[in-house]
């Protein structure tokens, strides 16, 4: 038993030998090192690196005043951290009491036959990880499989293949068009009012949104996709993530006027008319994805 | 000062103690084994049960981490009381049959069978070693790791922890492997885990303020020979 859990960590320290400390430094920055905010740091090393290296966990401890017993004991609890590396898509299936008698043990030995790997492993190629939930709270909709933050109702077993090729995909490029919350809108200057859609340009098979961007005296344009619930860009600057731009109107020119923040990240948040009234707010920060469409 | 009727007896306490402390100042027995003065209450054992209050209302709570409260009426050993703490004893024997400290405590409540499986666990998760070690060793080498039926006490990562003073203290303490050197295997008499552990004995010139608690110490035992 001993021997084990030994030979485990010395794979997880070979593991996390990329872990940058200016990284986590600039993580715990953020949280003002109070003690109150522990899990808010370990979720954002987790969104960082998709697990918590032990390297981290010791720098944390290091910085934060806390100990490590502490910082560990709460990273082992939760069973949304994991200590060891996980793959690119996360497949969960429900093995609760409504799924198991409507065949969910079934639908988890088929993911391991076609994944090759028992729950909490991952792919040798780092593709997949198989874990299994004891209940997800939509007991009616067993069994239940969850890919990537995707809900998948009354998953028979021949439906399996398919859902992993569609993960392998990435479900945010495989959902537009079939998926009716997916919409295209149009959209204008607030100041000018003049449309900001592009047709020369074409994001997911609509024109795109133009706007001028400024970042660190440099301009340029960014195209949005207009499908409501995409994310979709394309720009000719070379934004890093996480930096606030400016959004400029092609027509007037003028500086469109943020006059909300985002909910998300309190960066300032870009209104546009949209056609047929209403208003939708981007968010200026790059890599944040929350936006909001008030319908009149 | 707060008055309490513990078993009929009526008993003045300062405020802020607990009714293990009030029952233990009139002398009415009370087992625990989580417990430790000089240590904060935990509340993991359950052993301390006592009932309060009466007819339908009365309920059990552990004394240890019950406030006295006036006008209180606690009663430590009715019925209901003995029956809880013989099915702790009972269940705490199951999963640690082989610790002394557990299996005196049930022949002391009368416990003469055995209904459950034995589990052989080294550990009953009563938090003593961990609470000794961070209130009066000030380490915080070992804790409290996952959760549930996989919950464990050790140190982060399973390996040696770097504030370890390798006191000894967290094994002074433990009620489950404490005794485990008296145990009835002739081959099993000396269990050497702290052999294992290299003993602090062993490296006292390392560290000034260190105090061995290992008794017997094998180590000790081995050098003097």
């Amino acid at each position: 038993m001993k021997q084990e859990a030994f030979a485990s960590s010395s794979d997880r320290v070979e593991a996390c030998e990329d872990v940058d400390v200016t990284n986590i430094l600039r993580i715990l920055d953020k949280h003002n090192e109070d003690r109150g905010g522990l899990i808010a740091i370990l979720e954002e090393i987790q969104a960082e690196y998709g697990y918590l290296p032990e390297e981290a966990l010791r720098i944390v401890s290091d910085r934060s005043r806390r100990s490590l017993v502490d910082v560990y004991g709460v990273a082992t609890f939760y069973r949304s951290f994991s200590l060891k590396p996980r793959g690119k898509h996360l497949v969960c299936a429900c093995l609760g009491t409504a799924c198991h008698v409507r065949g969910a043990p079934r639908i988890a030995e088929e993911l391991e036959r076609q994944l090759g790997i028992k729950p909490g492993e991952t792919t040798p190629d780092k593709e997949f990880t198989l874990e299994t939930v004891n209940c997800l709270g939509a007991c009616a909709l067993g069994p239940v499989v969850v890919i990537d933050g995707h809900y998948f109702s009354k998953v028979k077993k021949s439906r399996i293949s398919q859902l992993l090729d569609e993960a392998r995909k990435g479900f945010d490029s495989a959902e537009i068009g079939k998926d009716k919350r997916i919409f295209p809108i149009s959209v204008s200057c607030p100041h000018c009012n003049r449309s900001l859609m592009d047709e020369t340009f074409v994001i997911d098979g609509y024109p795109s949104i133009k706007v001028n961007i400024t970042h660190n005296h440099e301009e340029g344009w960014l195209r949005l996709s207009c499908l409501y619930g995409s994310y979709n860009t394309a720009t000719e600057l070379d934004i890093p993530g996480n930096t606030v731009v400016k959004f400029h109107c092609p027509h007037c020119g003028v500086e469109i006027p943020c006059t909300s923040d985002c909910s998300m990240c309190r960066a300032p948040m870009a209104p546009m008319l949209v056609d047929g009234g209403g208003v939708v707010r981007i968010c200026s920060r790059r890599g944040c994805k929350n936006h909001m469409l008030d319908l009149v | 000062m707060i008055t309490l009727k513990i078993n009929g007896l009526e008993v003045s306490v300062q405020e802020s103690s607990t009714l293990l402390e009030a029952a233990r100042f009139l002398g009415f027995p009370i087992p625990t084994l989580c417990h430790m003065d000089g240590l904060s209450s935990y509340g993991a054992c359950r052993l301390c049960v006592v009932e309060i209050g009466e007819g339908p209302k009365a309920k059990l709570v552990s004394s240890c981490t019950y406030p006295a409260e006036e006008g209180l009426k606690v009663r430590t050993a009715s019925a209901r009381v003995l029956r809880a703490r013989r099915m702790i004893l009972e269940l705490l024997l199951a999963s640690c049959p082989q610790s002394k400290t557990i299996q005196d405590l049930a022949s002391a409540y009368g416990i003469r069978r055995q209904r459950f499986k034995q589990e052989h666990e080294d550990c009953i998760l009563c938090g003593l070693c961990v609470r000794m070690c961070e209130e009066q060793m000030m380490a915080k080498a070992i804790g409290f790791r996952n959760r549930g039926e996989k919950r464990s006490i050790g140190t982060p990562f399973d390996i040696k922890s770097d504030v370890c003073r390798l006191c000894g203290g967290c094994m002074y303490v433990c009620p489950a492997c404490q005794l485990r050197c008296t145990y009835n295997e002739p081959e099993k008499a000396i269990c050497g885990g702290c052999a294992n552990l290299t003993p602090p004995c062993i490296e006292k010139e390392h560290f000034d303020d260190m105090m061995c608690y290992m008794d017997p110490c094998v180590a000790c035992e081995i050098k003097k020979d």
